[in-house]
């Protein structure tokens, strides 16, 4: 056993595994270092076509020569350096992501109704609470209208409170505004996208959060036709509020629901773990929220500017009415058969 | 901290996750970002504003605050580094945590939860600036919400923020190393031999830290670490310290992995050398 091993000592021409691979594959590590530092640097398209040819085989050679390198090479530079680049090179290789249009056209085509869809069962809850809430809110502001200002706000109210007349209430309903609607419109858009991506985020805290904003923004609906309704004008204030609020009410309904998704993943997870449970409840519902976000815009634009514009009653509910058809046929009509916008997995 | 992360092909990469420090910097550098953009802007837009008074500037303001605001995050993570300006600057990049691609709606995820987990907190700041003293235990309350929210990364053993965990993702480190020299190729033909007893005294533990010190290039450690091993080896001075662990580290190097070649494998100095793994 001694002289066996000194005699390797002394006879050594340098073989250790890391030498004896290093002399093997180091170009191969060092080709595919230089085109992953090009593509991160730029993009894959700073690649010429051999080069791209050549990056998969490069790629899976410096695989093996890691997994080789871990069991049988001592040389922990070598091993490290090897790591960090097959790292390096899986993101650029399968973190690519597919072109923007394609995801924009997978959005549209699939992945914001199915979201939505999946959804069904929440945004019925959030529809409903706000329903309740806003019949309570009626009730008690039609009982005794002080309680028009425990739940509005004076700012929000401006004026339309159970002390306006009906002829100065009307007015509101039907005043024509001609400058400042775009910028009105993009105030209201801004304005309700964020309140829709915060009622999104809450669902965390178990969506309790989430739910009393839906109850309060139904309280604030009843309160609002409680007064309108003593005057005699529910059903102008239905032609005003159905031109935009089909679409905004039910994008509001929606980021409520993907809240509400998360909120109840998060507390009763069922068989899974509460993170699997929060993953799986968090992507969909973040899609079906980002697109809230395009239903707001055009509800800010029905709003600032359509309502602003169209003062004919009949016409706010058509308008309403269609927006509403639409949206339900876009979300719920049936999808059969294979995607063929499918991102590839 | 290291996590197992297997590819498709089978190999765990052993990715390492970003620092809370790293992940905080690259944050701060973002958020700076963020405000420097939005003041040039509105600095430009105002200028505009002051020449034209036209109605798309305001507009164009509104919507430029609300793209940086709920934006700047998803869309640079959405793109193929994913990872913004700050992260890159960091050495970070956003990960799914089941190796798969990053989806879009992971992104969206992870970053609207940046609305419970910063805007929150700053609004909460923001409004007791304004209001001066308010109800001390509402904004103890608040103070603890959002810290909960906050320094939810360092509760959890994977540094996962909420957005993280709703997204199922995960911040990883992407630094790219460059391959050192090959220490035992460096040593050239070998000037002495050593004992049996002499390279029985380490296992694989020591070895790579003995290529710590002789990659660190740090004349201290050098010396200190030879006369250890002269002393334990009871060999006597043999002139130059970093050549005599040059050579000490080849012959131990190949004397271990020769071991490894037979499935032997020495953790350290306290296994004995002919031990079974």
């Amino acid at each position: 056993m001694n002289a066996a091993a000194s005699a390797i000592v002394e006879t050594r021409t340098v073989v250790v595994n890391a030498s004896r691979f290093r002399a093997a594959h180091e170009a191969d590590w060092t080709r595919l270092e230089k085109l992953v530092t090009r593509m991160e640097k730029r993009s894959i398209r700073a690649l010429s076509d051999d080069d791209i040819l050549a990056l998969p085989l490069l790629y899976r050679t410096t695989l093996s020569s890691l997994a080789v390198a871990r069991d049988t090479s001592l040389d922990r530079g070598l091993i490290v350096y090897l790591e960090q680049l097959t790292t390096r090179a899986y993101f650029q290789i399968y973190g690519v992501q597919t072109s923007v249009w394609r995801q924009l056209g997978h959005f549209f085509a699939r992945g914001w109704p199915e979201a939505v869809q999946g959804l069904w069962r929440e945004t019925l809850v959030c529809v409903l609470l706000t329903l309740a809430s806003a019949a309570v809110a009626f009730l008690l502001v039609r009982n005794d209208p002080s309680w028009f200002f425990g739940i509005i706000p004076e700012s929000l109210a401006g004026g339309r409170d159970p002390s306006a007349s009906a002829e100065s209430l009307r007015r509101t309903l039907y005043e024509r505004h001609n400058d400042g609607l775009a910028t009105f419109a993009t105030y209201l858009f801004t304005h309700n996208s964020q309140i829709a991506i915060f009622a999104f985020a809450l669902g965390f805290a178990f969506a309790v959060p989430t739910i009393l904003l839906i109850l309060y923004n139904g309280l604030m609906l009843g309160a609002f036709f409680a007064v309108f309704a003593a005057k005699g004008l529910t059903f102008n204030l239905g032609g005003w509020l159905a031109i935009h609020g089909t679409t905004e009410l039910f994008a509001i309904a929606i980021a409520g629901a993907a809240g509400l998704r998360i909120g109840m993943a998060i507390a009763f997870p069922g068989r899974d773990t509460r993170t699997e449970s929060a993953v799986r409840a968090g992507r969909p519902a973040a899609l079906a929220m980002a697109g809230t976000v395009l239903m707001l815009a055009m509800a800010g634009l029905l709003e600032g500017i359509g309502r602003q514009t169209i003062v004919d009653d009949f016409s706010r509910y058509a308008i309403g009415a269609a927006m509403l058809a639409g949206w339900l046929t876009y979300f719920y009509m049936p999808r059969k058969g294979r995607d063929a916008t499918a991102l590839p997995k | 901290m290291r996590r197992s992360f297997v590819t498709p092909e089978g190999v765990d990469l052993q990715l390492e996750l970003g620092t809370a420090g790293a992940r905080a910097g690259g944050f701060l550098i973002d958020a700076m970002m963020i405000v420097t953009i939005l003041i040039l802007m509105t600095l430009l837009l105002l200028s505009l504003a002051w020449a034209s008074k036209a109605e798309w500037i305001v507009i164009l303001w509104l919507l430029g605050f609300f793209v940086l605001r709920n934006g700047w995050f998803s869309l640079f993570e959405m793109g193929g580094r994913g990872a913004t300006p700050g992260k890159r600057l960091m050495g970070l990049r956003v990960v799914a945590r089941d190796g798969a691609r990053l989806t879009g709606g992971a992104v969206i995820a992870r970053n609207a939860m940046r609305e419970i987990e910063v805007f929150l907190p700053l609004s909460f700041l923001a409004q007791q600036t304004a209001q001066g003293t308010a109800d001390l235990f509402l904004v103890l309350f608040a103070l603890v919400w959002s810290g909960i929210f906050l320094f939810f990364p360092l509760f959890n053993r994977d540094r996962l923020r909420i957005g993280d965990l709703v997204a199922g993702t995960w911040v990883v480190q992407t630094v790219g190393a460059s391959l050192g020299a090959d220490l035992v190729h460096e040593a050239g033909p070998s000037r002495r031999t050593f004992t049996e007893a002499a390279l029985n005294l380490y296992g694989v533990y020591e070895l790579q830290t003995l290529e710590d010190v002789l990659r660190s290039g740090n004349d201290d450690a050098v010396t200190t670490v030879a006369r250890t091993i002269r002393d334990k080896a009871g060999i006597d001075e043999w002139g130059n310290d970093r050549e005599f662990l040059a050579d000490y580290y080849a012959a131990l190097c190949v004397r271990l992995e020769s071991g490894l070649m037979v499935g032997r494998r020495r953790e350290n100095k306290f296994e004995t050398a002919l031990a079974r793994r």
